[in-house]
């Protein structure tokens, strides 16, 4: 019998040696230089969105420091964001497989409309959002059926839908109509501010949770997580947290005005919540897990005994769940529902918003707070160009920023750099 | 080399067809815990339908399969995996987008009230890898993009012994890889035996198949041409001949008109 040399017998503590980083207690400063080896490997995360809110903040900041920077637009902007925060998340479900849902705009439309129609029929609240919900994951579950099942592309098959939901939500709005919504919770998603009392509260809340999952990693890892780094983050996101509701606690209605404008507005609670449940979804349970997979890669998470069809076709059911709420939140933006709800750019925006903030067209990679931070940049730029005005870049040639053209045109280039950031660190990770 | 030792898995007179063409013909295969068996043959030969026929992929034409000594009906991966028969194809099946910890457990995570319980996972990743005597792997949370040819191949080799399997088929684990890589798999697979498996070792390479393994049967035109064991005096001509002719000397198919398809 002729076998390679005699195996050495392997004691317990020279095993342990193997994973040397996962023993390693690095410093503060090997932390930091570990992030920026994964970051040189390629694995940028939110970087990109990040540093794209603070180049587009600090512009548009010094050019219009008087209405960019003020209080009523900081609140204005976090407004503008919202909904394309929230449908953006809708899409990282279907993003996750690598497929896509360009019906999600529509899908939001329709039941923006179902809840404004219930609510003029004197539908109480409750009963309106359950039925809402029924037609949110009703549309999604018939996309999620035709791809996983039927097997058709979801490219094809949200196309389609595309169409019909648009003529759904028409046949709704009846022609070029407009549906007024009075109820006063749902107009308050998107144009009421909370009472000092509770922004305080729940930015203490934020910051206690925040600080308890970063203590509780910590504690979990055997040092591998320096404390220096965990406290950092404590303090940076707590001091974030201060000050943002801190400026919003300043009255921002105008001088004349009777009543006063303060507080953080109730979108904010409510997005942020919502990133959270559903970061929790994806990372803490099996659910979470098998999305990943089947995103990564399906041949391998179907030999793994997961049923893939189910799983895509879920996605494509929280997706169409999501947008319904993303609707809720472009309907309260205008207290009503026309025809273009959800049309136009919104779906593009929120797809956009997902890439932006670093989640991948490629299926696999991507977090909540990805769609969160790529819908600031995107609300950013139709709000700053807006605020910007008629300017003349280096001297050269006078152009109308606000004009809808230069909007479109500099989101669609935002756009295609973070599509490029994407293949880019794509091909780097994949060698 | 003992012959006394019972085999773990047996396959008696196996047939299969697929419609007119009968590709295995009247197998006999066995597998022994604690040693490597090589199965070797040319494309075609029918190597890999067997592993399907065993994994219950394929259903079988006839023929009995023994488990321990007790006929078994394996109607898929399921049942294959529950008796405790893994399979490493040679296309790996890992999410590269995941890291070590969890492409081990997909699909069976651990869970700690509904929820993964990451812990728990990464010290059983942990253990495992180490009960391998795997060193190169510099971090149970490494994503597997990151890892090199030869990692993977440990890790997915890992993950059909996480289950404790009795019975291991691996699909060319070296095809791809360099030459030290190939050695720190090869080493992988004699551990695997050493501690008690039964090695099935599908290669192309007979030189890892006198390194390592400990008897060969060799596949020529849908049958078994050669089940001997493999000793010091093993020539790799005496391999390539079975391989190509279906015999070499004494041994394998006797007479040409035995060889009809």
């Amino acid at each position: 019998m002729s076998t390679s040399e005699a195996t050495p017998s392997s004691s317990p503590s020279e095993a342990a040696s193997d994973f040397s980083l996962d023993s390693e207690q690095p410093t503060f400063a090997q932390a930091i230089h570990n992030y920026r080896s994964k970051l040189r490997a390629g694995d940028l995360g939110a970087l990109p969105a990040l540093l794209a809110i603070i180049v587009l903040t600090a512009l548009f900041g010094f050019s219009r420091p008087d209405t960019f920077l003020s209080v009523t637009n900081f609140a204005n902007l976090l407004q503008q964001a919202a909904p394309v925060m929230v449908i953006a998340m809708a899409v990282s479900f279907v993003l996750l497989l690598g497929e896509i849902d360009l019906s999600a705009g529509y899908t939001a439309g329709v039941t923006a409309a179902v809840l404004a129609l219930r609510l003029q029929n004197d539908w109480s609240l409750g009963a309106t959002i359950v039925i809402c919900a029924i037609v949110a994951l009703a549309l999604g579950t018939f996309t999620g059926v035709l791809v996983a099942k039927v097997g058709i592309p979801s490219f094809v098959v949200t196309l389609a839908n595309f169409l019909s939901f648009q003529g759904i939500l028409l046949l709704l709005a009846k022609e070029g109509g407009t549906i007024h919504i009075d109820n006063k919770t749902i107009n308050a998603i998107e144009n009421e501010n909370m009472s000092l009392a509770v922004s305080w509260g729940f930015a203490a809340l934020a910051t206690a949770l925040f600080a308890f999952t970063v203590i509780r990693k910590q504690r979990a890892s055997n040092g591998t997580i320096p404390l220096q780094l965990a406290v950092v983050k404590i303090v940076a996101l707590g001091a974030g947290a201060a000050i943002f509701t801190g400026v919003l606690s300043g009255n921002r209605a105008l001088p004349a005005a009777k009543i006063k404008l303060i507080g953080v507005p109730y979108a904010v609670p409510l997005v942020i919540i919502l990133v959270l449940v559903l970061t929790f979804l994806l990372t803490r349970t099996r659910y979470g897990r098998h999305l990943y997979a089947v995103g990564g890669n399906a041949e391998a998470a179907r030999r793994a005994g997961i049923n893939v069809g189910l799983i895509r076709a879920s996605a494509f059911a929280f997706c169409g769940l999501l947008a319904g709420i993303g609707g809720a939140f472009l309907a309260s933006r205008l207290s009503s529902v026309d025809p273009q709800t959800g049309g136009n750019d919104t779906l593009l925006l929120a797809v956009g918003a997902a890439v932006i903030g670093g989640t991948s067209l490629f299926g696999g990679k991507g977090r909540m707070l990805n769609a969160l931070l790529g819908g600031l940049v995107l609300a950013l730029i139709p709000n700053g160009l807006g605020l910007l005005g008629r300017a003349t870049p280096f001297g050269i040639k006078t152009f109308d920023f606000s004009s809808s053209g230069m909007k479109f045109i500099v989101s669609g280039l935002i756009l295609l750099l973070a599509a490029s950031v994407d293949a880019i660190s794509r091909k780097r990770t994949v060698t | 080399m003992s012959e006394t030792d019972a085999p773990i898995l047996q396959l008696k007179g196996t047939n299969k067809s697929f419609g007119p063409v009968h590709v295995l013909h009247d197998i006999d295969f066995s597998v022994y815990p604690g040693k490597v068996t090589a199965l070797i043959g040319d494309n075609g030969a029918g190597k890999s339908t067997l592993v399907k026929c065993v994994t219950g992929i394929y259903g079988t034409d006839s023929g009995v399969t023994l488990f321990n000594g007790v006929p078994v009906n394996i109607h898929g991966p399921k049942d294959a995996a529950a008796l405790g028969i893994e399979v490493v194809y040679q296309d790996l099946a890992l999410c590269e987008n995941l890291d070590i910890v969890q492409n081990l457990f997909l699909g069976r995570e651990k869970l700690k009230m509904g929820l993964l319980d990451e812990r728990e996972m990464e010290r059983l990743a942990r253990e495992t890898l180490a009960s391998l005597s795997v060193r190169t792997v510099k971090s149970v949370r490494q994503q597997v993009s990151s890892l090199s040819g030869g990692q993977r191949q440990t890790v997915a080799i890992a993950k059909a012994v996480l289950w404790n399997s009795k019975v291991v088929l691996l699909d060319e684990p070296t095809a791809a890889l360099g030459v030290a890589q190939t050695k720190q798999v090869l080493d992988l697979v004699r551990r695997l035996a050493d501690n008690g498996l039964g090695v099935v070792l599908i290669s192309h390479n007979m030189n890892d198949v006198i390194q390592v393994a400990d008897r060969v049967c060799a596949m020529y035109l849908g049958r078994i041409a050669a089940d001997v064991p493999i000793t010091r005096e093993t020539r790799r001509e005496f391999l390539v001949e079975l391989i190509t002719s279906g015999r070499s000397g004494d041994i394998g198919l006797q007479a040409a008109a035995e060889v009809t398809i």
